[in-house]
């Protein structure tokens, strides 16, 4: 048992979200200004971890070992919220889904695979520049920008749902996210959050267990006084106008070195919230 | 019906349409509608057009001559993809087993074991159905289902796995791309060589002598297993008064009993019967095969999984074979259907391992478990005979062994795949 969330950092977050793309989308470059709600040291710290995202069992294990869990969550909560069949293979078709702090696509990818229409965007041009290689290996076609959920925002792009997992533990402003996710989202459209409850245990399992004694992740990955309770993300999520729904605890058990959905949400944990129609 | 080479990739390919692919092929498609399922087969195969017409190339395509011993795990895989249905009547539930020891020509065949052959809850811990019942069944089911493209007859020569598909070259120069391709070939496969995957394995010098036979008198579901010197020699009964002999003999003697007419080949046959159930008669032809058991040395290789007699191969002492054969069936079936109901990638190799991780201990553990128990039995020395027959006549008195016999026979124990316990995927 043990507490996880992304090194995924990184999404995209600010108010004026300094990033450019030269034509082609070949050269993607991610500058911060002082007043982003980002902080630099992370997205630095997270590029370089780029390389390692698809290897199973490299510095991303946790996230690889955790995705079946909180995408069957994706599966169910965006099923029922948008009326799709559940039975079929490819559920998602023909919706539009933003995966805000992408990272190397570990969530985009599956998502596309279940017939989605993704955009991807992280603020670590590493991990984006991970994602689309591995995209085309993969006979996938998703738009990665390395860009903020601001810039997505600003240009008045709408999905039927947006999925920001593992990231707001990461970032210094939240609500600010929440916010901002939801007014990307079309009426009835469906927002999946995942992150880390601020509990003894979770401080006990998320940093002293992942981080100093099982060195799942590294160290300095969490700050314990940014991890937030799932009231607190209810409130967030109810001050943009969003209706609450589901929420699920994520556990690991160690004696199978699998993650199940369950009701303990005392570590990790993923909420689903619907914008009214 | 798509051509083979549409522009969609299929989600899973299926090289060899018996009794595992045909299977494992309905499993997926009854579970996931708009599944991409590529079926291929050396012989044709019908595609659904009218149900007579799948019906009578299902007939063809099988003419299996032997019956098997479904376990009730089998069972439940069978109703949770509906074909049991099609099958209970022309199957006949064993009502008890019995294990007699003796010499050739022993007048009286003592009885060292014997039990009801019921589980707990009550059911049968096995059927015995005819090979060709359950081929049709199998068939019909399959070709009822849109989502299951037939390529055949088409052979498959090699496989190709690559980063995001495999591709599967076909003998007559056509490709079929698959994001896993699962091999259902039987011992002999092109796949599985085509990956490198060695065998390793061993002949028996026996030979598998398979007849039906009729008798006068009711077997009452009663399934008898004599072990004779030179092999096991098993009755299993079939609806009526009816049947299937499944014989193992020395290869030598067995060619000298395969060459005789029908006369002298039932004179053989009733030496080794036992009398309780009156006169017999053949009731179809003979058919043998070498016994051997063989293990492949990995299930899995890059977008590629092996299942059923392409993975191992058991003595049949057990009827345990094709049982074996829908395990791997319910876990590789419950495993793709995890992975894709999640967006995952089902030839990538963490879903692979995942599959081969439930699935090899088990077969190899069966695989040398029924070779000791033939080894044990296919021998004439006193002193081995002696302490077998104290073995198991210890067992003859200890109801909870005899319990934990029918629930293995049964094939409910150990980590369970959802089918084979009846629950949908």
């Amino acid at each position: 048992m043990t507490a996880l969330t992304s090194p995924g950092l990184s999404d995209a977050m600010g108010q004026h979200a300094g990033t450019s793309r030269q034509d082609g989308g070949t050269e993607i470059h991610a500058r911060s200004a002082p007043d982003d709600n980002v902080d630099p040291a992370e997205v630095a710290r997270f590029g370089a971890l780029a390389e390692a995202w698809w290897d199973p069992d490299g510095a991303f294990r946790p996230l690889h070992q955790i995705g079946p869990a909180r995408l069957g969550f994706v599966r169910d909560v965006l099923c029922r919220g948008l009326a799709r069949d559940a039975r079929q293979i490819r559920p998602f078709e023909g919706l539009e889904i933003l995966d805000v702090g992408c990272g190397g696509g570990l969530v985009s990818e599956p998502v596309a695979r279940l017939g989605a229409t993704v955009t991807g965007i992280d603020l670590a041009s590493d991990g984006i520049r991970a994602a689309q290689t591995h995209a085309l290996a993969s006979g996938l076609v998703i738009d990665y920008r390395a860009e903020s959920l601001e810039a997505v925002a600003r240009r008045g792009e709408v999905f039927d749902a947006v999925l920001c997992l593992e990231v707001l533990e990461h970032i210094p402003d939240p609500a600010g996210l929440i916010a901002t996710a939801a007014s990307v989202l079309r009426p009835g459209g469906v927002l999946v959050l995942s992150t880390i409850n601020r509990t003894t245990r979770s401080y006990a399992l998320a940093i002293v267990a992942a981080e100093y004694v099982l060195r799942w992740l590294p160290r300095g990955t969490h700050t314990w006084d940014r991890f937030i309770t799932p009231e607190e993300l209810q409130s967030h999520v109810e001050a943009c106008g969003l209706e609450p729904g589901q929420v699920d605890g994520l556990v690991y058990d160690p004696l199978r070195d699998h993650w199940s959905r369950a009701t303990d949400t005392s570590v990790n944990y993923i909420l689903a919230a619907q914008k009214p129609k | 019906m798509q051509q083979p080479n549409a522009s969609q990739p299929f989600d899973v390919v299926i090289s060899g349409a018996s009794y595992a692919g045909l299977s494992l092929a309905t499993a997926l498609a009854q579970s996931l509608p708009g599944i991409r399922i590529a079926l291929l087969d050396q012989k044709p195969l019908v595609a659904r057009s009218t149900n007579a017409t799948a019906g009578n190339a299902a007939t063809e395509r099988s003419g299996d001559p032997r019956s098997f011993a479904i376990s009730a795990a089998s069972r439940h895989l069978l109703e949770a993809i509906g074909v049991w249905h099609h099958i209970e009547a022309s199957s006949q539930p064993i009502s008890a087993i019995e294990i007699t020891d003796s010499e050739l020509d022993a007048g009286v065949r003592p009885t060292i074991l014997s039990y009801a052959n019921a589980t707990s809850d009550g059911e049968a811990a096995s059927h015995i159905v005819p090979g060709q019942v359950l081929a049709n069944a199998l068939a019909e089911a399959t070709f009822a289902l849109r989502d299951i493209t037939p390529i055949a007859p088409a052979a498959a020569l090699r496989h190709d796995g690559g980063a995001a598909l495999a591709n599967v070259r076909l003998a007559d120069g056509r490709d079929v791309e698959g994001r896993l391709v699962v091999a259902a070939e039987g011992r002999r496969s092109a796949l599985r060589e085509s990956a490198g995957i060695k065998l390793v394995g061993w002949s028996y010098e026996q030979t598998g002598i398979v007849v039906t036979v009729a008798h006068e008198l009711a077997h009452d579901g009663r399934a008898v297993q004599h072990f004779l010197p030179s092999g096991p020699f098993a009755i299993l009964p079939l609806p009526g008064n009816r049947s299937c002999i499944t014989w193992s003999e020395a290869t030598p003697e067995a060619r000298r009993i395969l060459a005789l007419d029908d006369v002298a080949f039932l004179a053989e046959l009733d030496r080794r019967f036992g009398g309780r159930l009156g006169r017999i008669t053949l009731d179809g032809p003979r058919a043998s095969w070498p016994l051997e058991m063989h293990l492949a040395r990995s299930y899995v290789a890059p977008r590629l999984a092996l299942i059923g007699d392409t993975a191992h191969g058991v003595h049949p002492i057990a009827g345990q074979g094709l049982n074996l054969a829908f395990r791997d069936v319910a876990a590789l079936a419950e495993v793709i259907i995890d992975t894709l109901r999640v967006g995952g990638d089902p030839g990538g190799m963490d879903t692979l391992k995942r599959y081969e991780r439930w699935r090899r201990f088990d077969a190899t553990v069966s695989t040398f478990a029924f070779d000791s128990l033939n080894r044990l039995f296919s021998n004439d020395w006193t002193l081995v005979r002696a302490a077998r027959d104290v073995g198991l006549g210890i067992v003859d008195r200890l109801p909870f062994v005899k319990t934990m016999l029918v629930a293995e026979a049964a094939g409910l124990t150990g980590d369970l795949p959802r089918l084979l316990k009846g629950q949908a995927l």
